[in-house]
């Protein structure tokens, strides 16, 4: 009977203040009282007994069991065909025609992966999780190569012997011609002392603009029709008339080529495979070898006819990809069950396909995801992204581009795939519209109970909407979803590019010291006057709306220039193949050819932000407590002697995420005036500038360059994340939470994020588990984008650090993604285990 | 109420109570129940609300304001309103404005009482609300009157009225280790229950627990942890299956 809401209403409300269980037993060791026990597969798993590790059958134990123990490490082979290649051919050949020779000469000649026991097959670099690197982007120093092999966290091992080779190869050839060089020779002082500073980041200085994902095409053509397609387009240009007709031609010439590429690719594969079953004995692994190099002669040249040939078919498209040019948030195959359904559904019902027979080939393709570590990132980049994840992201459920349900037996299969593997890769997220049926939305949350912190959850109504007021058609707006984190666009028709997260809390502390960072004394900003002068509120809001538009237009000036190094050195002409309009308009994905092109600003630290302001608003013009010397005294001296003053703040303050229009309507001013400075602003690409509010890893980084803030935050301490709550500071209980959420307008962004974290035991029972679907629902209703769950308690965090080895498979949900907790830093550790725990609904 | 481990020893209480009721001590603040008038000016500027008040005095509209802001929640929880305590029924004039105020906008209202009240208002309340969550601690009414301070006669007349009535009802057993687990007495609430009139209630068995300890301390009474302790996996198992005997609907929990 108790209702996920049915409010107490006590003539004595005690039972808010219930103390936890943890509490009751006191201060003992957080090994014993951790509700989740080391080596324990998940909260609500079997034991393995005498199986190797998680998975439907013995293949796919082997397999996962492989990708998950090996280790990343780099791989210099498409480095050394690239610079050879270039050496050779650079000049000869338009870019574009050049970057698709490049790659077909890499397909050509890389080195394969053939892994016993693989149904899917195809791997970046040689052995799994072996990475290439992207030398006409980053080209990797002695050093760096040097610091990968040692940090602690996200190592990528490389022999010294390929460090050699790099050293006299690879790196004397792209000194002064890499991406990265190009943009920081250009930018100006303004612009480079804000990003030190730490007031935002660039996402595209050492990786390609990504996000790429796929519409349902290449289940429906293969890349002879592509071809076919770009010849006709190149037989139609008018070279007389059409100004941009070489310049196209040139484009649809390397599309044409890299459909070769592709195509080769795969033969390859094929023959090795004809080639291993003539030496095989066993029959069933002969028959299994041949199906195989069958598979791989038809796909990708043509469009697959079985699930087996359409999972493949995907695969080879990511492959290629991330083999020509690894984008940020790489590859993606959208809505992966409902492009698989038909395929199901023919060869369920000739008999051709078990449901165990499709489950393993999901399966399969799941531990390639996982083989494919993300490329490492150096400098600013690499504090701020502190992951191996290259968050590709299965979306499962929502709708379908006809506005019906698109969940189906295959959205269950993968939903099992998501639990019984549980790997960092890929990631999921199911899609909840009020069409989706319960049964589904109650499998999810499931899935979600075990913990790992996937899959994660979206309102298809509400991203329908926000793509429809970017003014996407509602087809393509149903059709698309989430690509990594949060982030959404129309697949297969969208480049949607996020160029940076934008450090919203240090434009605050910018702000309190007239433009000048208080960490290192260098001004940063604009002028906007010293804040012990202003008489009221509305002048320091003023100040910090001043600082907000001039940062964001310095971010969006460089954006565009990078924009265009992209569009004229580094075309992805494989990706443009399979991104709709790429061919129609002779365009690259990189150069506005996409229907689609939107760049993203992301915004973080709202709930800082807001328990800043409204720290100042309350207490120095309003309450007048304590005057603005106080409280600016107090953030330089990080509240040092002034615990008093710290402590009244953080009790004392109405902040972010308690349903208290006190601090949402600061919330709601500052989302506002944020989606002002932003939106609608063109790029380069005949698109625009939008905004979503996502933090990633960032919000760890952004907090290590910051003092103090005036809501209480300690100096270095991590800002908020996302769009959540300040960490400790909804003290209101989750539905407090998502009312605050819901006062802003989601629909006026690309996304919103939201972390909530439940004790494992209060979602023991079938019940329990049917109350979190009703707060998902609750929370689309009134307008929700997207919430996420980590379901573990601070006991076994604890528990997790002081045992790392006993822990070795505690995912976590960081931000948008989930993460293996010991391959974290101990910031972003201290980061989840702050996270509001809730002990009810 | 106040929480040791909270304070920073910061003296703001100490300063501003009006009676000298309170005093810091090496291990915190120590109020003197004598002098203390119950103002609350002390947890008006304690930093970090280690003092605090409980309870607020709200009016039926202040009340509804909160509860209306849960609106779209309920809707899609199917959820509502319980209205508890301490036990509401003592302080029905407010309860019933309560329960009027809910009716009106349709929210679904239930009430959790340990039965002890007048018959006459039970049912006035009764017939403004839609569900009931009610105690049944003990059938023996000397053991009864031991254990809570009151015999349970009128506790059962008002279960039976109620029943009889067509009321919902979850009856709610607090179950303790060596006070009401035995055979004996839950035979017999399964048999009281089973005979009730009208719906079929749902019996929700709750194994004693000692999450108030933490509360007592906050409001520096002494608990008494040991006396009373949680009856093993296997009595809690038995209790079931005496209800499951005499055909009524019990779980663990709820």
């Amino acid at each position: 009977m108790e209702n996920i809401n049915h409010i107490k209403v006590g003539i004595d409300p005690n039972g808010a203040n219930l103390p936890s269980i943890k509490e009751l037993l006191g201060k003992t060791d957080s090994i014993q009282t951790a509700e989740r026990n080391a080596a324990s597969e998940g909260n609500f798993y079997e034991p393995l007994g005498d199986k190797i590790g998680p998975g439907m059958n013995s293949r796919v134990q082997r397999l996962r069991k492989l990708s998950f123990e090996a280790e990343p490490s780099i791989s210099i082979e498409r480095a050394l065909h690239q610079t050879a290649f270039y050496k050779e051919h650079y000049g000869k050949h338009s870019i574009p025609v050049l970057r698709a020779l490049t790659f077909l000469d890499h397909c050509e000649k890389k080195t394969l992966y053939f892994g016993e026991d693989e149904l899917i097959v195809g791997e970046r670099g040689p052995v799994p999780k072996a990475v290439p690197t992207f030398p006409e982007l980053t080209c990797h120093s002695v050093e760096d190569f040097h610091v990968l092999n040692s940090r602690d966290q996200q190592r990528y091992t490389t022999s010294q012997e390929d460090i050699n080779t790099y050293a006299k190869e690879v790196i004397p050839y792209w000194e002064g011609r890499t991406q990265r060089e190009r943009i920081f020779n250009h930018v100006p002082d303004t612009w480079k002392r804000a990003y030190e500073a730490g007031l935002f980041t660039e996402f595209m200085e050492q990786r390609a603009p990504g996000h790429t994902v796929l519409d349902g095409k290449i289940y429906k053509k293969g890349m002879l029709d592509f071809k076919k397609e770009i010849q006709d387009h190149i037989d139609s240009l008018d070279y007389m008339m059409d100004a941009e007709a070489n310049d196209k031609a040139e484009q649809l010439k390397a599309m044409a080529i890299s459909c070769d590429a592709s195509i080769v690719f795969a033969e390859r594969h094929a023959d090795l495979a004809e080639e291993r079953a003539q030496t095989e004995s066993d029959p069933a692994k002969k028959a299994e070898l041949l199906k195989i190099a069958e598979v791989c002669r038809w796909v990708p040249a043509n469009a697959p006819r079985t699930f087996h040939e359409a999972v493949q078919m995907y695969w080879f498209v990511h492959l290629g990809t991330i083999t020509e040019l690894n984008g940020w948030d790489a590859m993606n195959p959208g809505h992966f069950d409902q492009h698989l359904t038909p395929f199901y559904e023919k060869e369920i019902a000739e008999g051709t396909l078990t449901r165990e027979e499709a489950k393993e080939i999901i399966c399969c393709m799941w531990v390639k995801v996982n083989n494919h570590t993300a490329p490492p990132k150096v400098g600013i980049t690499a504090k701020e992204s502190g992951t191996y994840n290259d968050f590709t992201n299965i979306n499962i459920g929502g709708l379908k581009s006809d506005g019906s349900n698109g969940v189906s037996e295959v959205s269950f299969i993968l939903l099992e795939a998501v639990e019984e593997l549980h790997l960092l890769q890929p990631g999921s997220s199911v899609h909840i519209s009020p069409k989706t049926p319960d049964k589904f939305l109650k499998a999810a949350c499931k899935v979600i109970r075990q913990g790992h912190g996937y899959p994660s959850v979206f309102s298809p109504e509400t991203y329908i909407t926000e793509m429809i007021a970017m003014g996407k058609s509602l087809t393509d707006a149903r059709e698309g979803g989430c690509s990594g984190c949060i982030e959404v666009g129309a697949f297969g028709k969208e480049a949607f590019v996020l160029t940076g997260y934008l450090n919203v809390p240090k434009i605050v502390e910018i702000t309190l010291n007239n433009g000048v960072d208080p960490v290192t004394g260098i001004f940063v900003g604009t002028e906007s006057g010293d804040p012990r002068t202003f008489k009221t509120y509305q002048e320091l809001y003023d100040a910090f709306h001043k600082q907000v538009k001039y940062i964001v237009d310095l971010k969006i000036t460089v954006s565009n220039y990078i924009d265009t190094m992209f569009a004229k050195y580094a075309p992805a002409p494989f990706l443009s193949v399979v991104i709709e309009d790429c061919i129609s308009t002779g365009k690259d994905y990189y150069n506005g050819g996409p229907r689609y092109n939107t760049n993203y600003i992301q915004c973080t630290g709202l709930g800082t932000v807001t328990d800043s302001l409204s720290t100042l608003k309350y207490h120095v013009f309003e309450e007048k407590t304590f005057d603005m010397d106080r409280i600016l005294t107090a953030v330089a001296n990080n509240f040092k002697d002034d615990e008093i003053l710290r402590q009244t703040i953080v009790n004392r303050t109405p902040f972010f995420g308690n349903d208290d229009d006190y601090a949402d309507d600061i919330a709601l001013q500052v989302y506002d005036d944020l989606v002002k400075a932003i939106d609608g602003k063109p790029n380069i690409k005949g698109g625009e500038f939008h905004l979503n509010m996502l933090s990633t890893t960032c919000h760890v980084y952004f907090g290590k360059v910051m003092g103090a803030t005036p809501n209480g935050r300690l100096a270095a301490k991590s800002i908020s994340d996302g769009t959540s709550p300040s960490h400790g500071c909804d003290t209101n209980g989750p539905s407090a939470v998502i009312r605050s959420l819901t006062k802003l307008d989601h629909t006026r962004s690309g996304g919103t994020l939201l972390n909530q974290r439940f004790l494992p035991s209060l979602l023991k029972r079938d019940e329990d588990i049917a109350k979190l679907g009703k707060l998902i629902r609750s929370y689309f209703t009134l307008g929700g984008h997207h919430i996420q769950f980590n379901i573990v308690d601070t006991a076994t965090l604890k528990a997790a650090q002081e045992n790392p080895e006993d822990y070795k498979d505690l995912l976590v949900r960081m931000a948008g993604y989930s993460d293996y907790f010991n391959d974290m830093n101990p910031d972003l550790q201290q980061e989840v285990i702050d996270r509001t725990e809730n002990d009810s609904f | 109420m106040y929480s040791n481990d909270k304070c920073i020893s910061s003296g703001e209480c100490v300063k501003n109570c009006p009676n000298d009721a309170l005093t810091l001590t090496p291990d915190g603040i120590v109020t003197n129940a004598d002098l203390c008038a119950m103002c609350g000016k002390c947890a008006d500027v304690c930093p970090t609300k280690a003092m605090e008040m409980t309870g607020q005095l709200m009016t039926t509209d202040e009340v509804m304001t909160q509860i209306k802001k849960e609106t779209i929640l309920m809707d899609t929880s199917e959820g509502g309103v319980t209205f508890s305590g301490g036990e509401p029924l003592l302080h029905h004039k407010f309860l019933i404005e309560m329960l009027d105020a809910c009716g009106k906008e349709g929210i679904h209202r239930c009430i959790d009482t340990t039965g002890l009240a007048n018959s006459n208002i039970l049912m006035e309340v009764a017939g403004k609300a839609e569900h009931f969550l009610y105690d049944l601690k003990l059938m023996d009414s000397a053991k009864h009157k031991e254990w809570t301070g009151v015999p349970n006669e009128k506790i059962l007349e008002n279960l039976k009225l109620l029943a009889a009535s067509g009321m919902n009802m979850n009856i709610r057993i607090p179950l303790i280790k060596g006070v009401n687990d035995d055979d004996e007495n839950i035979y017999e609430s399964a048999k009281f229950i089973a005979t009730l009139e009208g719906k079929k209630p749902l019996v929700n068995i709750l194994p004693f627990h000692n999450i108030a300890a933490k509360k007592y301390e906050k409001l520096g009474v002494h608990y008494e942890k040991g006396i009373m302790d949680e009856p093993s996996i296997e009595r809690q198992k038995r209790v079931l299956e005496i209800f499951e005997e005499h055909g009524v609907n019990a779980m663990i929990g709820g």
